[in-house]
């Protein structure tokens, strides 16, 4: 057996990884084998609050997502990363239809809320989207005050029926989402003069006021400075006792944070799904590893 | 990607200097084990001043690991690359504190010129060698089946530790005005056995480190 000043001395490989760095470089244009892009991990949870079987999305010719299957756990956060054109978003957007605007966009599959099938034909997608509301990556307050951005929706879908039931939803809306101390005393100023992380608590706040059972999130931090990041995070684990919540985010550290589950994404394929703390400290597939290791991405 | 190219040189740096440490504390031991037969006074004494040199390494490299942690926050394999380097750092040391410990006996015991019992420890230091190497070899290969082949000798060292406790205990009866020299005897057959469990909390790190798996307990 070779001793380790004969291992130094002969140059050799130090720690067998030190050679992979350049190995997933040059593996950068996937040539990965299509059997080893099938999801390892969990993707199926015991108390799911929606369930995706076998998902596809086309845009036009192009195959953007290939036979997804996952579930969203009821009350939990569920973080999609990988990289760039991965089809995370597009994925995200299935969730409450938000595909059905995009010309060319085909999805197929099976996705189900509470054991509904939200493309069925009877379904109407202005409920769907209040029941898995959206907050994007850019804070996108109506040109309004702060107090109409959040009684908008409440007021469209009916949800209350005198001015006091109203200014109570708001009150409420904005208090989960840890706005109402701060903005109590001018709900009649325009929601646009908010700071970028107060902006984007009111558009969760908005998200909030037509009861959703889900959340969609893109990225919802990455316009914002870390004080406000870490603001915004702080609400999504508050949130999560009421909601289930599902986000997108290049920020690893923030998928590590905030989630119970996370999903890795390659190229339309959903790779591996497993609990958080699993996924960051001892991926099962090669893929994930080189992704949150920074090795490719 | 240019932050990521800064981690992976951060990361090989911190390797290179992980060895380095490795094959000084191997050095150490191969010394303390020749010394335990030569009981030649220069080797020893180099030994025992030469220490600080291992502390101050370790320090470094603890300080190295720290920092990558604190700037780049790694995340699998790298995240458990750094804590088995922080921990078998800490272990690395302490096998060079063994050595030294093995010296300072040795010299102990020259000191008494009258006593002739002897106990032949080369059996057991070949072994706490082979298990160092063993120990090493895993890391730098990542190679856990290697790994738990050090646990498998290590049963033998402290077998061999029990068969140096008993000849003691034998010979305090038949001698017992070198009680104090015959208890630094045995006390080299139990820093040799300290040796050998530190190398298997070595390799139960790489085992974490290749594994994912916390085997500490399993093995006991």
């Amino acid at each position: 057996m070779e001793s380790m000043s004969a291992v130094l001395k002969s140059g050799g490989a130090l720690f067998s990884g030190a050679e992979g760095v350049i190995q997933a470089q040059v593996r950068q244009e996937d040539k990965t084998p299509r059997e080893d892009r099938l999801t390892v991990g969990l993707p199926f949870v015991d108390d799911a609050r929606m369930t995706c079987r076998g998902v596809s999305v086309f845009y036009g010719e192009k195959h953007a997502i290939n036979n997804v299957s996952i579930d969203v756990g009821r009350n939990q956060v569920l973080a999609m990363i990988g990289p760039s054109g991965c089809g995370k978003s597009t994925f995200l957007r299935c969730l409450n239809r938000m595909n059905d605007t995009v010309e060319g966009c085909r999805v197929v599959g099976d996705i189900q809320l509470d054991n509904l099938n939200i493309y069925d034909r009877s379904v109407d997608v202005v409920p769907l989207r209040a029941q898995v509301g959206m907050v994007f990556q850019k804070p996108n307050p109506f040109p309004k005050s702060i107090y109409d951005n959040v009684a908008y929706g409440p007021k469209i879908h009916g949800l209350a029926s005198s001015r006091a039931e109203l200014d109570e939803v708001v009150e409420s809306s904005l208090k989960k989402a840890g706005l109402w101390n701060e903005v109590s005393d001018r709900l009649d100023q325009p929601g646009t003069g908010l700071s970028g992380g107060q902006q984007q608590r009111l558009c969760i706040a908005r998200a909030i006021a037509v009861r959703p059972e889900v959340i969609l999130m893109d990225e919802p931090c990455s316009a914002l400075d870390p004080i406000a990041t870490a603001t915004v995070e702080d609400l999504i684990s508050e949130l999560q006792e009421h909601y289930t919540i599902v986000i997108v985010t290049h920020n690893m550290q923030q998928a590590a944070r905030v989630s119970q589950r996370t999903a890795y994404f390659h190229l339309g394929d959903l790779i591996e799904v497993g609990s958080t703390d699993r996924i960051f400290t001892n991926p099962r597939h090669r893929l994930t590893e080189d992704y949150i290791t920074g090795r490719f991405g | 990607m240019a932050h990521q190219l800064t981690f992976h040189r951060e990361i090989d740096k911190l390797k290179k200097k992980f060895m380095v440490l490795g094959s000084l504390v191997e050095d150490r031991l191969q010394k303390a084990c020749l010394a335990m037969q030569t009981r030649e006074p220069v080797l020893l004494q180099e030994i025992v001043s030469s220490d600080w040199e291992i502390d101050e390494m370790e320090i470094e490299v603890e300080e190295e690991c720290l920092k990558i942690l604190a700037l780049h926050q790694p995340v699998a394999s790298d995240l458990r690359l750094l804590v088995a380097i922080i921990k078998i750092n800490n272990e690395l040391e302490r096998i060079a504190d063994n050595a030294v410990n093995i010296a300072k006996r040795v010299q102990t015991i020259s000191k008494d010129s009258t006593l002739t019992f002897r106990i032949d420890y080369q059996p057991m230091s070949s072994k706490v060698l082979r298990m160092f190497k063993l120990g090493l070899d895993a890391l730098v290969t990542e190679n856990a089946d290697l790994a738990r082949k050090v646990f498998f000798e290590d049963e033998e060292v402290d077998h061999l530790r029990d068969q140096a406790y008993k000849a003691v205990i034998r010979e305090l009866n038949s001698e017992p005005g070198h009680a104090a020299c015959l208890v630094n005897l045995y006390l080299l057959a139990r820093h040799l056995e300290r040796i050998g469990d530190r190398i298997t909390n070595i390799a139960e790190e790489v085992i974490y480190l290749v594994e994912g798996k916390i085997v500490r307990g399993e093995m006991d």
